[in-house]
């Protein structure tokens, strides 16, 4: 499944970043690497973007962006 | 000595900055709030410049100001840097370090916020941190100024020791080899160029466009790379700019975990997540988001602001009145003294008044901005604003503009990308200022007296309405492409640091007094010379014979379709572009009237449907010299401004003829339509749009809109470029 597809509170470790280009090398620079744990903390009152957790801090994404990443509910 | 201060956004750089400098400089939360180079010398210390560079993540530019970074340090050659590291966000912070070691600039690391991390029970073991990076590294609390002295000691002695340590590697396995090859095989051209080896190689193993232009390898040297990375990625399974951040970012977990103990949850993280239950809550959020905003415009231009600009104009009154006084004393020829009096003292006066409002509002904002609410704002509006092709980061600014336009226009500097700022510099004149309030204020009791409210919401809908009609159309034409992805770090919300609200507020202030004694001095100038002589220069008793009611009377007949053809109804909109509230001065004097009888001479000059238009124009057209002056700053070229300034016009022109016309159609007292005002209209519609249309070619012939270099690899903005822009940079 991909990131926007979590239920809020959910935490999954990602296992691939799709997409190409700048884009994809900015979400890979912030943190969002392959065996990283990311937790959805909470969407904007409209439903976009996300609010995400990782590495000990709080990142925003569109849903279009977090689309491209995909994760792997953790067992915990 | 020259150090560059590198780290992340919302590291506290800025504050370190101010610490170090005494300079005055602004601290935000805002991710994106330095875009502008500053420097400043370290106190105590002689020769010692310290350059504040934009917040970045990585050196793989990402925005306009990531690249000034960048290039700053490639090009210019700091002697040293200070890279300052968010303590409790360490992960993240050490990233953009190791990418900082490959550049061969000594470094000093800060480790930042120790305070925080210690409170919530966390400890960094630096000795351990030292040996693992090489690098020396030196705790501080930059709000607390704890530690600062002695960094500043060390990065002394970091860069007069001069022998940089051996370079640490911290790659291994195929990736090791893969860089080290690459390293090799361009070694002999990155020195001739300058460049650091290991940066090179590392830049080309990520497929940087850029890097390999620079350094102009030959066909044999790219495909062998090509085939060395393409071994790598097979055997590691992944693509190449995966293994080069997956590289770094194991590196920083094994150096974490043997050096940094975390705390469990800092106070600060469980405070923050408090906050945003309320601030960012799924019903709530916007509900309080407007309180928020509503406070503020109260409290600046109703409480604070009124009382201070209140005591601002007898201030300017009294020091007037004293000049006045004197000049007559002196016996200064009348058209000087008219000049001085009437002119500058009047107009500067009048444009000064609103210096408390100005600094009261940025005081509120800097308030906003440095706790971490503006990065909450921005993720709460991304979704409305997205539908114009904006991002939620311009939200504030448009906001800022029911205020004042100047401080709107002044606030977009905030925003990450070019091409949001220019859309938001353009669309903010379309929200109703509070300077357009008297206008509205004055026809409203001429005209609608039972229908006030409902009149005055209906302008101020409009205004919006137009922003968003014209924000949709920009974002199709000349602003056509993505917006930019909206990768924001939402940061913890702290406590305002007091000393960078003050400075901001000042810096913002000092850029207002400027505007107002150069553009608008001159303005002042030159409309007091429009309604003081006449054709032939000769001094007029009577206004109405003045240069200002010869353009009038020139300008009425463009009016005429709109239904205000009145010579002395447009000499009040060339007047309100000094202030819009001057206006109704304007009316009041050439219609002879005081302003409190105005309403019968009005009833005169308007009939209600062609009041409603001129408010409808006045709204919209182009906005008044301050936000101009603004406007032409942050657009930073004259041609570009005054086609703004035209397009403005042009647009309320063409939304009072429709208003106008719609009302004699459809409104109670039928007017008679003329075909000739259709065709007149039909054209300059069709002329906007032509407009627009040859700004796109322009565009597409320039470049897109990101501070190109010509360069699509590793822009920003590549996904709105133009295709023939990529293909030539491809090539």
């Amino acid at each position: 499944m991909t990131l926007d597809q979590l239920a809020i509170g959910q935490s999954a470790v990602i296992t691939a970043i799709a997409g190409h280009g700048v884009l994809r090398r900015r979400l890979l620079d912030m943190g969002l690497t392959p065996k990283t744990r990311v937790t959805l903390r909470k969407t904007a009152p409209l439903g976009d973007p996300l609010e995400l957790f990782l590495r000990g801090y709080s990142l925003t994404l569109r849903k279009d962006e977090a689309a491209n990443i995909t994760v792997e509910v953790a067992n915990s | 000595m020259i150090f560059a201060l590198i780290g992340n956004q919302n590291s506290g750089k800025t504050t370190l900055f101010n610490q170090l400098t005494g300079s005055n400089q602004h601290v935000g939360n805002f991710p994106g709030v330095t875009v502008e180079k500053k420097e400043g010398k370290i106190r105590k210390q002689k020769d010692m410049l310290l350059i504040d560079l934009p917040g970045i993540y990585s050196l793989s530019p990402y925005t306009a100001e990531e690249v000034v970074t960048r290039d700053f340090l490639l090009k210019d050659k700091p002697d040293g840097i200070i890279n300052i590291v968010d303590a409790t966000n360490i992960e993240r912070n050490l990233y953009l370090t190791l990418q900082l070691m490959e550049l061969n600039i000594p470094i000093i690391l800060a480790l930042n916020m120790m305070d925080e991390l210690e409170k919530g029970g966390g400890s960094i073991n630096v000795k351990k941190m030292e040996e693992v990076l090489g690098l020396p590294v030196v705790p501080i609390v930059a709000s607390k100024n704890q530690g600062v002295d002695e960094l500043v000691a060390r990065a002394v002695k970091t860069v007069e020791a001069g022998n940089l340590k051996p370079y640490r590697d911290f790659c291994k396995g195929p990736l090791h080899k893969c860089i080290h090859s690459i390293g090799h095989l361009v070694e002999f051209k990155a020195t001739a160029q300058k460049i650091p080896i290991r940066f090179a190689a590392t830049k080309l193993v990520e497929g940087d466009q850029p890097m390999r232009q620079l350094l102009g390898l030959p066909e044999q040297d790219l495909h062998i790379m090509e085939h060395i990375v393409e071994e790598m990625e097979k055997e590691l399974g992944t693509d190449r700019e995966a293994a080069l951040a997956d590289m770094r970012y194991d590196f920083i977990e094994a150096l974490v975990s043997q050096a940094v103990n975390k705390p469990s949850s800092s106070p600060e993280r469980v405070r923050s997540d408090r906050i945003d239950n309320l601030l960012t809550h799924k019903y709530l959020a916007l509900p309080v988001f407007l309180a928020i905003m509503l406070t503020t415009f109260w409290l600046t231009f109703n409480v604070a602001g009124a009382w201070l600009s209140d005591l601002m104009m007898a201030g300017i009154d009294a020091i007037t009145a004293a000049f006045d006084g004197w000049l007559t004393e002196a016996q200064v020829a009348g058209w000087m003294h008219s000049l001085l009096i009437d002119g500058v003292f009047a107009g500067v006066g009048s444009v000064l008044s609103f210096l408390p409002n100005i600094m009261v509002l940025f005081f509120f904002l800097s308030l906003l901005e440095d706790s971490g609410y503006m990065a909450r704002v921005a993720f709460v509006m991304d979704k409305l604003l997205r539908k114009i092709g904006l991002s939620g980061r311009s939200f504030v600014p448009m906001l800022i503009g029911f205020g004042c336009s100047v401080p709107a226009i002044m606030s977009t500097r905030t925003l990450a990308s070019e091409r949001d700022r220019k859309m938001t510099i353009i669309l903010t004149p379309f929200i109703s200022c509070s300077a357009k309030m008297p206008v509205y204020a004055v026809f409203t009791a001429a005209f609608f007296v039972d229908h006030r409210p409902l009149v005055l919401l209906s302008l101020y809908l409009l205004g919006i309405l137009v922003a968003v009609v014209m924000g949709l159309i920009m974002s199709h034409t000349i602003f056509s492409g993505n917006p930019v992805p909206f990768v924001m770090e939402l940061p913890v919300y702290r406590m305002p640091y007091a000393k960078s609200v003050v400075l901001h507020m000042w810096e913002k202030a000092k850029d207002f007094i400027t505007r107002a004694f150069t553009v608008i001095f001159l303005a002042t100038i030159i409309i007091w010379f429009l309604s003081n002589f006449d054709i032939r220069f000769n001094l007029v008793a009577d206004n109405d014979l003045s240069l200002l009611a010869d353009l009038g009377r020139l300008a009425s007949p463009i009016f005429a379709p709109l239904g205000f053809g009145d010579w002395r109804a447009s000499t009040a909109l060339v007047t309100g572009l000094m202030a819009k509230e001057t206006m109704i001065s304007t009316l009041a004097i050439l219609t002879g009237a005081s302003e409190s009888n105005i309403t019968q001479s009005l009833t005169q000059m308007f009939t209600p449907a062609s009041a409603y238009a001129f408010l409808c124009f006045s709204l919209l057209y182009m906005p008044c010299v301050a936000a101009m002056a603004a406007t032409r700053r942050e657009m930073g070229s004259m041609a570009v401004t005054i086609g703004v300034m035209a397009f403005q016009t042009a647009t309320a022109w063409v939304v009072a003829f429709i208003v106008y016309q719609l009302i004699g159609i459809f409104g109670p007292a039928a007017g008679g339509m003329n075909p000739v005002d259709w065709l007149l209209a039909a054209g300059l519609l069709l002329i906007v749009l032509a407009v627009l249309i040859y700004m796109r070619r322009q565009k597409k012939k320039a470049s897109c809109s990101g501070g190109c270099s010509g360069c699509c690899a590793g822009c920003a903005y590549a996904s709105g470029c133009t295709s023939e822009k990529k293909n030539e940079s491809n090539q």
